[in-house]
């Protein structure tokens, strides 16, 4: 019995994808137990190994050149929009179009031709997906 | 009633995207050098490509004539073979290797090939591509859209999310070009030296975590197929110069 409840607990772990409840256009609900740390959430949007979110979207800092326009900047996004919006746009953008652009950072279904080194998990983790929002949320102007 | 006929020619409008040379994308800089031969490392591999058609028993010479006469020929690849494979300028080259010079092959990405590669498509430089896409052509043209058109990868993108929709926007450091092939062989600044098509192509496959496959696959095959489509009209630029 207490195999079976390990397992059961495990099983999302294993997908690496945490369970998640969309409501309109938002995701309310963070995705894990601690609260997102703002500050972890910013080197994680500027890692190149990783998230990699400066290839399309720009932020507000001086320092960082050459960042991408293929997506909005991301300057001012934490007043247009709400923690839950960011998050379930971070998450996976095609649950509003199907046609984004913006990559899913927390799915695992789906997905086609994925390189091996990859497979199975999403390219974020849920703590992850909190930092981001963390920081985007305060990117108030 | 003309709105019915306005979103009938919707999906046409669509597919007609217009599509640039490669080289309106290059900084100024860049595209001044691929100009220039003096200027550009690339021609070391066009020198090196003349001297090794003159050069085996037989030499590429022997029954080719001058490499003058590979005049045209970069325009029309890949083409399909009287066997039925479809062979891109580098697997044409190789098949003479071997089967006509009676020779090892180069291997893919050697110098001597990618030598021999610039060198032969040079010839067509300037000159519109007009791949045949009809006959045995089409069912890999079609193969090669499929893959073009499908998203791909961890990152969940299609070639055309960068390269139509997104095309003359910045994606870090680079500007996306329409992804056409008329500049390959090509001296990256990146790679230090020549490189194929297809090694380009595994970078694109590697920035969206998609699979790569082996230079010379068929997926790229077709792909390098429906990008000679795409770029119909468009000159050859190789040897490009890459940042
Ligand atoms: C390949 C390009 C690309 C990458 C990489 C990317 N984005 Fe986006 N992003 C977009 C585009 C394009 C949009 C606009 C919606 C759409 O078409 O997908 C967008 C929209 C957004 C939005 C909504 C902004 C608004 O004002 O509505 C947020 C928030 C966002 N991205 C955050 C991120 C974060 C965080 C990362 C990295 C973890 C990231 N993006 C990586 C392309 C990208
Ligand atoms: C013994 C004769 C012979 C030798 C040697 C030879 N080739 Fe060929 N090559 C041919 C023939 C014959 C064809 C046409 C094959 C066909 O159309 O099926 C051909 C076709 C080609 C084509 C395609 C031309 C077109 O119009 O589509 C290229 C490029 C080419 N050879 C390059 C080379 C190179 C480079 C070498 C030396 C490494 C070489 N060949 C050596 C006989 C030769
Ligand atoms: C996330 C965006 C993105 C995706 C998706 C993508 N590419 Fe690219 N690609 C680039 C960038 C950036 C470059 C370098 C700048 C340029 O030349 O366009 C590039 C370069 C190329 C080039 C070289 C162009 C030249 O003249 O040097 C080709 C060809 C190409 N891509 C084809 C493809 C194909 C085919 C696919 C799908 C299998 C694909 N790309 C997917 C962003 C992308």
């Amino acid at each position: 019995m207490r195999w079976a409840l390990a397992l059961f607990l495990a099983t999302p772990a294993l997908a690496g994808v945490a369970p998640f409840l969309v409501t309109g256009d938002a995701i309310e609900t963070p995705l894990a137990a601690s609260p997102g740390d703002a500050a972890r959430g910013a080197a994680i949007v500027r890692n190149r190994e990783t998230a990699n979110c400066l290839i399309c979207h720009a932020i507000p800092d001086a320092r960082e050149r050459f960042m991408g326009d293929v997506g909005p900047s991301l300057a001012g996004v934490g007043s247009r929009l709400t923690p839950g919006q960011i998050r379930l746009r971070v998450v996976d953008p095609t649950r509003l179009n199907p046609e984004a652009v913006m990559p899913a950072y927390h799915r695992v279904e789906g997905l086609t031709r994925v390189d091996a080194r990859h497979q199975g998990r999403p390219v974020l983790t849920a703590m992850e997906i909190e930092d981001v929002v963390a920081y985007l949320a305060g990117l108030k102007e | 009633m003309k709105w019915l006929l306005l979103l009938a020619m919707l999906p046409l409008a669509a597919a007609a995207q217009e599509v640039r040379p490669s080289r309106d994308f290059l900084s100024p800089a860049l595209r001044a050098q691929q100009e220039d031969p003096s200027r550009h490392p690339g021609w070391l591999w066009v020198d090196e490509g003349e001297a090794l058609w003159r050069r085996g028993e037989p030499s590429c010479r022997s029954c080719h004539g001058d490499i003058a006469g590979m005049r045209g020929v970069a325009t029309r690849y890949p083409a399909v073979a009287a066997d039925g494979a479809l062979l891109n300028l580098e697997a044409r080259i190789e098949r003479c290797r071997v089967e006509n010079q009676r020779a090892a092959p180069f291997g893919p990405e050697s110098e001597a090939l990618l030598a021999l590669t610039a060198a032969v498509a040079r010839r067509s430089r300037g000159m519109p591509m007009s791949v045949p896409v009809d006959g045995p052509a089409a069912a890999f043209l079609e193969e090669g859209r499929a893959f073009y058109e499908a998203r791909q990868g961890q990152l969940n993108l299609s070639c055309g999310q960068c390269h139509d929709q997104n095309a003359g926007r910045n994606l870090r450091g680079d500007v996306i070009s329409n992804g056409l092939g008329t500049g390959y062989p090509a001296y990256r600044l990146e790679w230090n030296g020549m490189g194929s098509l297809h090694r380009r192509l595994r970078a694109c496959s590697l920035g969206v975590r998609a699979t790569q496959f082996p230079l010379g696959a068929r997926e790229y095959l077709t792909l390098e197929l429906y990008l000679a489509h795409r770029a119909r009209g468009m000159p050859v630029e190789a040897p490009g110069l890459r940042r």
